[in-house]
């Protein structure tokens, strides 16, 4: 049988209480071996899935000759952060799901090899991004998240000078805040980081567009300035009691974790230590905000409204979830939070649900069933049903925005033809990959535009 | 880095704190706030700004040390790691300074809540408003900058839980002697907060409150510091800090406040008595 080599991966037990890396990556061995299964196909389907048209064979072919250091050149053609998209690109929904192998067998591990060939870059300190003279034009980007992080490598290899202005005291939004430590090691994060500044970027910390600078400001002293704000804002329930103690969004939980670091021993942000978990929601937040839960000491599970089948999180995580004990309660919907008499969490009033047809969307239906409803206990919640983008930046401009907070674009450019916008903040939260995407094609506009 | 130009004690466990930022003072307004860690491995700490200077880039802060990281931040002395701001929305008085004109305004300040008095008392004074302040404090070791509040109002009213110095007596009840007032403006302890607002009530004043919860980024990214304000969740940090303290569910947020006590008072008698703390705070038990 023709099976791919799997990623070995940390000891579930173990890693249920520490904040290492699950997935290991391959040895030199298993990637040569990963990368011989591939058909070499003359028509690649794989390229023409992934967002930002990595050439796939081409770099597991560089892998086969053992040319570590051109199979990475070869990804950053396209690519500016293999390392992190590597390890958290939903790969079985893009490059993967069209491998032909994947057809009568396993497809090609792509993400696997990706991730192989950008760490081999990192211990080797492969920085190749070569840098074009300055050409005397300056770029502002808002915001140093997958997004403004691409546009930023974009605009500086073409000799642009850019400033990334980010609100918080570190870079990196939500590979910095967000996704974990055990999903993406911050050092990977503060590597690429470090490479961006090596080819010129300036990166402004503690900077709130719209409080600290306001977003006139930065279009009076920029050609161009891009915003990379983000999707940060989060969603509550709109049930009775959600502000009581022990209710948090995941944001919350995932920032205490990973970017005050309150996980560890003598941490400063302390995070709540209670005994039992509940997180509301299906997708990859939820599954971090579960495992990062599970890894500082609670009994989690997972409060989902449809059923296993529907699961928005990666195959990956929730299988991860799983084994580290994480239960789920599923056809779930959230009705009221219960209280004690000081404010605190201490159970959860829930629906039961049952699946309907499949709707416009193309999922499952889902209503509730009349006059089911049981208790959960717990003394935590864990709210992870999506987040909003945050209106700071735009809120005193004359940036446009829709109903949902999301800024409209045309090209990449907003109603201001010097303000272009990209990732979650167009979209709404959707991919680290499709954030890079955005970035990358909103320079290109910016360089076709100010040149 | 930020440039620590004073950091000293004005009271008791009270310092003022004066950074050089010019990026956070050039659009600060009144009402606002700022989020500044000492260290790079530090809590984040909402302060509120006690005053700036637009020409000299300095902004000031004072706080209590209440906890392990105010006390932190009271041993710095060179450079602090990070001063993020002005956040929040300023004071809607600055904002609509015109529909004011011609109103008895009274702020209320109560411990060092009476800090970010000053700056606003100071702007309304300077165009043209009427202030008057009423500043409590539990004793006369407490007070502090009373020369700069009674520089920008018409009438300081002092009162001191224990009568040590000023009227005994509570905010409360120096208002209920005088209040004949347009609008009150009220910063300090929640519970105090609370009274005032009870008060002004019955009395039929307007009152802001400038609401001081737990927060974490203080850009609206996390939601720690969310409040119910006539019955609807609004982020303090984004949407606050100042709403109406007419609508605002105190008790609420009392009890929210309290939520990492034990954690926080831990870690304090920890960094107060070393590894030798050996029980007493009712927190450690038997763990």
């Amino acid at each position: 049988m023709d099976e791919k080599i799997e990623m070995r991966n940390l000891d579930p037990e173990r890693r249920s209480h520490t904040f290492e890396e699950v997935a290991l990556g391959y040895s030199d061995e298993e990637a040569l071996k990963e990368a011989n299964r591939c058909l070499q196909c003359m028509n690649p389907r794989c390229v023409k899935e992934c967002p930002v048209n990595i050439e796939i064979p081409k770099f597991i072919k560089a892998i086969r000759e053992k040319k570590l250091e051109e199979a990475y050149n070869i990804i950053l053609e396209s690519s500016s952060l293999p390392a992190i998209c590597g390890r958290v690109c939903p790969q079985e929904k893009q490059c993967e799901k069209m491998c032909i192998k994947g057809l009568k067998g396993d497809a090609i591990a792509i993400g696997s090899l990706e991730r192989y060939v950008a760490d081999y870059a990192l211990e080797h300190k492969l920085n190749v991004s070569k840098v074009k003279s300055k050409i005397g034009k300056k770029v502002a980007i808002v915001g140093s998240g997958p997004s403004g992080l691409t546009c930023a490598g974009e605009l500086l290899k073409e000799g642009i000078d850019v400033t990334i202005y980010e609100s918080l005291h570190k870079a990196g939004g939500v590979l910095t805040y967000g996704i974990p430590e055990f999903r993406l090691p911050k050092k990977i994060v503060e590597n690429e980081i470090n490479l961006l500044k090596d080819m010129g970027a300036d990166i402004i910390l503690n900077a709130v567009i719209g409080k600290t600078i306001t977003l006139e400001e930065l279009e009076n002293t920029y050609d161009a300035v891009y915003l990379a704000t983000g999707a940060g804002l989060p969603k509550f329930l709109g049930i009775p009691n959600e502000n009581a103690n022990g209710v948090f969004s995941a944001n919350e939980v995932l920032t205490r974790i990973n970017l005050m670091g309150s996980y560890e021993e003598d941490a400063k942000t302390p995070i709540k230590k209670g005994n039992k978990a509940l997180v509301i929601g299906g997708g990859n937040v939820a599954m971090d905000a579960a495992r990062s839960l599970k890894r500082v000491g609670y009994d989690v599970t997972i409060v989902y409204r449809r059923t296993m089948e529907e699961l928005p999180a990666r195959k990956m995580e929730i299988e991860h979830a799983k084994e580290e004990g994480i239960t789920f309660e599923l056809l779930r919907n959230p009705k009221e939070v219960i209280i004690d008499e000081n404010y605190n969490v201490k159970g959860l009033n829930v629906s039961l649900m049952e699946l309907t047809d499949v709707d416009e969307s193309g999922r499952r239906g889902v209503k509730e069933i009349p006059d089911k409803v049981e208790e959960i206990s717990c003394d935590t919640i864990v709210v992870a049903l999506g987040t909003m983008p945050n209106p700071i930046a735009t809120e005193n401009s004359d940036i446009v925005t829709d109903d949902y907070g999301l800024i409209p674009v045309t090209e990449s450019v907003t109603n201001n033809s010097r303000v272009y916008a990209g990732g979650d903040a167009v979209t709404g939260a959707a991919t680290v990959i499709l954030a890079m995407e955005a970035g990358k094609k909103a320079a290109k506009q910016i360089i076709a535009d100010i040149k | 880095m930020y440039k620590i130009l004073k950091n000293e004690s004005i009271g008791e466990k009270i310092f003022l704190l004066e950074v050089e930022a010019p990026l956070v003072v050039k659009n600060a307004l009144p009402g606002q706030f700022v989020i500044v860690m000492s260290k790079d491995d530090s809590e984040r700490i909402p302060l509120t700004i006690y005053d700036y200077n637009k020409e000299t880039s300095v902004l000031s802060m004072i706080y209590q040390v209440v906890g392990s990281s105010t006390l932190e931040l009271s041993k710095m002395h060179d450079e602090l790691f990070s001063v993020a701001g002005p956040l929040g929305k300023p004071s809607e008085v600055v904002t609509n300074i015109e529909k004011y004109k011609g109103k008895k305004i009274i702020m209320i300040g109560g411990g060092v809540g009476i800090a970010p008095v000053y700056p606003q008392a100071k702007y309304f004074t300077s165009h043209g408003l009427d202030v008057d302040i009423i500043y409590g404090a539990k004793n006369k070791d407490l007070l502090i900058i009373l020369d700069k509040l009674q520089s920008v109002c018409n009438n300081l009213t002092v009162v001191t839980d224990d009568g040590s110095n000023g009227k005994k007596g509570l905010v409360t009840d120096a208002l209920k002697e005088k209040h004949d007032y347009d609008l009150c403006i009220v910063m300090g302890s929640t519970i105090m907060m609370k009274f005032v607002c009870n008060l002004t009530k019955e009395l039929n004043i307007k009152t802001i409150a400038s609401m001081n919860p737990i927060m974490v980024d203080g850009t609206g990214m996390c939601g720690a510091c969310r409040l119910l304000v006539n019955n609807e969740v609004k982020f303090a940090c984004v949407d606050g800090p100042e709403f109406d303290g007419h609508l605002v569910d105190f008790d609420a947020a009392i009890k929210r406040m309290n939520l990492y006590k034990d954690e926080e008072g831990r870690r304090y008698l920890k960094d107060l008595e070393g590894e030798t703390h050996s029980g007493g705070c009712g927190n450690c038990g038997d763990k």
